[in-house]
Formats: C-alpha cells, structure tokens, sequence
C-alpha cells in the first residue's frame, strides 16, 4: 500500500485507469505536457501520448462538448476544467446536452464522461478561482456530482465516476490537494456514487460534511471533546445523488441535523437536505434541522476571504446551538 | 481543388448548375449515376412536400412548432448525397431533407415536431445525431465524434450543420478551431438561409461571406450556391477526400434563401424584402434540378405531378400513424434519465402512478 495525497491518489488513478482502457482520454487547458496547473495529470502524457492526454484550445464549451461527441463514438473522454469558477462557457453543454443526450435519444447514446474541476476556496486564489458551485450541477437531471474528502475516496470515486455510464462530475477540493496523506490500496477499487460514508458514529448530532469542509468538521468535533456531545458525523461523498438513506436514518437516531458546507446558504445543498428531512424524518426531529453555509456574498478575494470561510470553531458553536435548542 | 479556385476571400462562389438548370461549366458537373441523381431529387421532393404538409397539420392544430426547410432542399441532400453510410450527421434543426437523405423515417422527422422523444430514437447504425436546439453547440459535438474516429483510426467523415446566425456564436468558433487544431476529419456546412429568426445576415457579421472565416481557422473554405444540389455535391466530395486523407477539416458555406418562415410560429412577410423573396423564388433549388434532370430525360412534368401526389399521400399516411401515436407514457419519461434510476425519482415515479400516471 502507498501513502498518497489526494492529488496523488487521482494522479494514480488515471494512470491505472488509463492502462486498463484504452478508450480513456484526458482533455483539458494544459493538461498534458504540463500535467494541469496543479500537477494532477502530471506525467500521463508522456506515458500515453498526446492523442490520449490532450493539451486543448483554451475552450471551455469545445472541451466538454467534444467530450460529449467522443463520448459518443467510442471514447470515455475524462475532462479538466481548470477551476470549476471557469466552467460556464462549458455549462451549456452540461445542461443542455450532456444531461439529456441519453434521455433525448432514449438511451442510444448514452455519455461515459468525467468532468474534473477543482473547487472551493482557501487557497489565496485570484477571482473565480475559489467557488462551490455544487447546486448548478445537482440541480440538472442527468448529471452527477462526487467529492472526495480522503485519498482513499478520491481513488474509488473517481473509478467508480470513469465506469459509470452516465456523466459524472468530480469535484477535487483543491485545498485538500496536498493537505495530508493516506494509504491508499494499489488495486483497482471502487466507492460506490451515491453512498456516504459514517466517518464517526454518535447519539446526539447529525453532522454532514463533504469535500475540503471534512477536516473542519473534525477539527470542530475535537473542540467539543469536553462537552459531552456524541456526533455522529457523515461524509456525504456523493452530492447528486445524495444518500437520503443513511442520513435520514441517521437522524432519526440522533433527532438532530447540521449540514455544513462552503456553498453559498440560500437555495444551497443544504436547504434541500433539510427539506428531505422534514418530509422523512419530522416526527423524530428535538430541534429544527440547520445549515450552516457561506455567506450570501461574492466570495471575497484573499485579503477578505477570512470573512466567508467556515472555520472549525463556527461548525463547534453551530452543533451546540443544535444540541442545546 | 475547388477551394482554391473559388477562394472565399475574393468572394468566388461554386456554382455548376444556374437557376434554369444548366450547367454553367462542363468541367465541373460530376459523374453522378442516374439513380443517385433520381434519388436526389426525390428526396428533395419528398422534404418539399412533407415540409409543405407538416405546415398545413400545424395551421390545423394537429402538429406544434415546425421550422421548415422550404428553399433549403439542395443545401441538405447535395451534402447527403456525398457522404458514405459510414459517415457522421450533425444536425441542428432545420435539415429534415438531408436527414431523409441519411434513411432517417419520415416518421421520426414528424413526431420530433409533434412532441414526442421518440423522434430523435434513430437508429444507431444511420450515425445520425439527435436534433440540437442550442445553436452551434453541435459543432463541438461533432468535432468530438471526428476526434475519436481519428484516434480510433475510423475511416469516416463527420459533417456537422449550423446556420448564417449560429456563426455569431462562440461555440461556432470553439468548435470548429477545435477540428483545425486537431486536424479533424470533419466538415461544417453553413446553411445560410440569410435570416436567424428575423434578423438578416448583415447583421451577424461584417465579412464579405461567411467561409472567409475558414481562413482565421487555417482550414480551406467555400463558398457554394445552396441551391444547387451539384455544386454542394461536389464541395463535398472534395472537403470528404480532404478529410479522409487526413488533411482536415471544410467549412463550406452554403447560400441560400429560407422561402418560409423560421417557425411556424414566425410571420417572415414583417421582415424581409418582398422584392428578394420574389427573386429568391426563381432560384428554388427543385426548379434547376428538375430541368436537370429533365434536359438529361431522367424526368418529366407528369413523373414530377405524379410523384408530388405520391409524396403528399405518404405524408399524409405517415402522419396519421404519428398522430395515432398519442401521448408518451409515463415510464417513458422517467426510463432515460439515468441508466440506473435514483432511488428518489423512482420514487417520483411511483407517486406519479399512484396518482393514476400510465
């Protein structure tokens, strides 16, 4: 077993991948020689060549829309958007066409493609380099959505993403990108889309969190050690389609809720948790099922992205708002 | 090569056969068998008709918003015509004639309009693509589909169809650099029909004619007479031998003038000139072709009535089938979402039913 980051572990991935199948291709703004702005594809084209790591025009809707064209003639095409705050010149070909395509031609052509973008801020990033777009793509029947928190998930999700049938976006949190290493096992596996994970079993609290909001969520779980709060926290895993099942079932146990994510709050991904939740699990609830998500602002550049950044102590003091309601 | 001697940027345009039908240079007219040439032309024909029948069922309530091909007949089946049963269509949506070329069912075409997915089910094996309503978007879908089979090493073309309009677009210029870089095996056809909706091509862009933007690209362009089914034939030809030689990539323009409305929901006499429209009617595409075909006595004024009525009967025939077809069910709706149904739309499902849905 290696110990690997996450940028290690979708690096590895791709590799394995790619020398399974042949109809893998990797497509992107300064993917191939240079191996991505942040290295994640380094490598892989001078192992498999130009034709299979492609170096694009910088052309969002031609990377994804020719995706959706190789995708269609025999390729499982595996794109980058360099960061997801420049994915909307590609959006209409998500929306309206990669979504749909299976539907609209009832089910001759279905697209196996992956569209890989790095999200989230933290990173002292210039403008549209720091968004957590999550509702844009959960919102659109025919699209899924999946971020890794951990090494070990990042490789299974994103083989489980190359394999499945329909498109998948796959959210990388790029401040986890190097945060910390794990072990990762060197065969083929997969973590199935659609299933979160229990990180830590509990009475109190129901706690999801997915992507680079994790380790913020532990750390805060750590801070109330000394409170006599029993969490149960949840890496969601899969965005669209989320786990209704092992959350509500969780809260059931617990009869409390919080979401936490760096999406903007309102119309977030966790409103429509909490709505589910009301209509699954209302007769089990001791205290209105809560969110805590970005601020409804633009999310400030570095020397003001303190303000929007959700910090482990906020997340501490939101669970004992739950818990003591 | 056409391309050059009809440079774009000296506004040459490729024209072999004139509005009366005769062939304007003896060099250029293509050694096409009989039966092709007949087949053309009925095809033409039959999208005429067919066109002309599905106005009438939404004048009469029966179909919903259509946008017609009238006057764009050449544009579509001289291209058809060039391309191998290997070869991919890229359609946007006004291309019924060149789909029906392709063996796409009159059918399909119908119920696409009348409301129904089912339309856009082709067959895998006509290598036909859904209909794309966003404009220009399918450009990049075809310069995908080009790149796979250049990678995979397919011996097959990709010809992807956009308006005079849809080159405002961005997607236009993604997708078609997109091909030039890569040096794809594909082909893009402008139907310039000289109107997007209501507004006139002079609006769209400044150049001179529409295939000088091929130049920008580093990828041969061509301007044709879209009205003439021998001169798209020929474009193509080459553009195809082009591209399967591992040359690249053709943007070909075809002039050519919309003699009906963008949609049926669309009223052209506010917006264009009568006096072009009247002079855009003397160069209706079937009128050459027909004296072609005729000067060639491979036709005649009584086949032409005869098969008019023919085509007007099938159409006729094919129609009530589709409206026979009613509406969707409600499996259908939810079955091609996902290959694997989530289990909260399939629960939407099962409240849709319990709700009496079928």
């Amino acid at each position: 077993m290696a110990v690997m980051t996450i940028l290690g572990a979708i690096n590895h991935t791709l590799d394995q991948q790619m020398e399974k199948d042949d109809s893998i291709v990797l497509l992107g703004e300064d993917v191939g020689f240079e191996g991505g702005v942040f290295r994640v594809t380094k490598g892989l084209q001078q192992k498999y060549g130009k034709d299979r790591s492609i170096d694009t025009p910088l052309a969002e809707a031609a990377i994804i829309g020719s995706s959706i064209g190789m995708a269609m003639n025999g390729l499982k095409p595996i794109s980058e958007m360099q960061f997801s705050g420049f994915m909307f010149d590609g959006y209409n070909q998500l929306v309206s066409h990669a979504a749909r395509m299976r539907n609209r031609t009832r089910g001759t052509y279905n697209l196996p493609m992956v569209v890989r973008m790095p999200y989230g801020g933290g990173i002292r990033a210039l403008e549209h380099h720091s968004e957590s777009l999550e509702v844009l793509f959960a919102h659109i029947p025919g699209l899924k959505l999946v971020i890794p928190s951990t090494p070990y998930d990042a490789k299974g999700l994103l083989a489980s993403a190359i394999a499945d049938p329909d498109p998948v976006i796959f959210f990388e949190p790029k401040r986890l990108y190097r945060a910390f290493k794990q072990e990762v096992p060197e065969k083929d596996y997969k973590v199935e889309i659609g299933k979160a994970r229990v990180v830590q079993k509990g009475d109190d609290i129901t706690v999801v969190a997915w992507g680079a909001l994790m380790p913020e969520a532990i750390k805060a779980i750590k801070l109330l050690e000394d409170q006599d709060i029993s969490v149960e926290l949840i890496d969601l895993r899969t965005i669209a389609p989320w786990d209704r099942k092992t959350v509500v079932e969780s809260v059931k146990k617990t009869g409390r809720f919080l979401v936490v994510h760096e999406a903007y709050t309102s119309f977030g991904p966790g409103a429509e948790m909490i709505s589910v939740i009301n209509e699954q699990a209302f007769l089990y609830l001791e205290a209105p099922p809560t969110r805590l998500g970005g601020a409804d602002i633009t999310i400030p550049l570095p020397k003001g992205e303190h303000h929007f950044i959700i910090t482990p102590e906020q997340i501490a003091d939101k669970i004992k708002d739950v818990v003591k309601f | 090569m056409l391309t050059t001697k009809f440079d774009p940027l000296k506004d040459k345009m490729l024209q072999v056969l004139d509005p009366k039908g005769k062939v304007v240079d003896a060099k250029l007219e293509p050694k096409i068998d009989d039966e092709t040439l007949i087949k053309m032309y009925e095809t033409m024909l039959l999208g005429r008709t067919a066109d002309t029948k599905a106005l009438q069922y939404q004048r009469q309530g029966r179909m919903l918003t259509y946008a017609p091909i009238k006057g764009q007949e050449a544009a579509q089946v001289g291209v058809a015509a060039a391309l191998g049963k290997e070869d991919w269509f890229v359609p946007a949506f006004r291309e019924m004639a060149a789909l029906l070329y392709k063996g796409a069912p009159l059918k399909q075409l119908y119920l696409y309009w009348y409301g129904n997915e089912e339309g856009n089910h082709f067959d895998p094996d006509l290598k036909i693509l859904p209909i794309s309503v966003p404009i220009a978007s399918q450009i990049n879908h075809a310069a995908g589909i080009a790149y796979a089979s250049k990678i995979q090493k397919k011996e097959e073309v990709t010809v992807a169809y956009v308006g005079d309009g849809g080159t405002s677009h961005g997607e236009f210029h993604e997708g078609v650099n997109f091909g030039a870089v890569f040096n794809l095996p594909m082909i893009t056809v402008i139907q310039n029909n000289q109107f997007a909706i209501s507004t006139p091509r002079s609006v769209q862009s400044k150049a001179k004619n529409l295939a000088t933007k091929a130049v920008g690209y580093g990828i041969p362009g061509i301007v044709v007479d879209g009205n003439d089914p021998l001169a798209m034939y020929i474009a193509t030809v080459e553009a195809r031998e082009r591209a399967l030689k591992g040359d690249g990539p053709t943007l070909i323009e075809a002039v050519t003038y919309r003699l009906g409305p963008h949609t049926t929901s669309d009223d052209p006499t506010i917006y264009r000139d009568e006096k072009d429209f009247k002079d855009a009617e003397t160069k209706d595409p079937l009128i050459r072709f027909k004296q072609y075909l005729i000067d060639k006595k491979l036709w005649s004024d009584e086949k032409d009535e005869e098969k008019i009525k023919e085509f007007t009967d099938y159409s006729n025939k094919i129609f009530k089938e589709v409206e026979e077809t009613g509406l969707v069910d409600l499996d259908d709706v939810f079955d091609y979402q996902y290959e694997t149904l989530p289990p909260h739309i399939e629960e939407q499902r099962q409240r849709a039913k319990e709700r009496g849905g079928k």
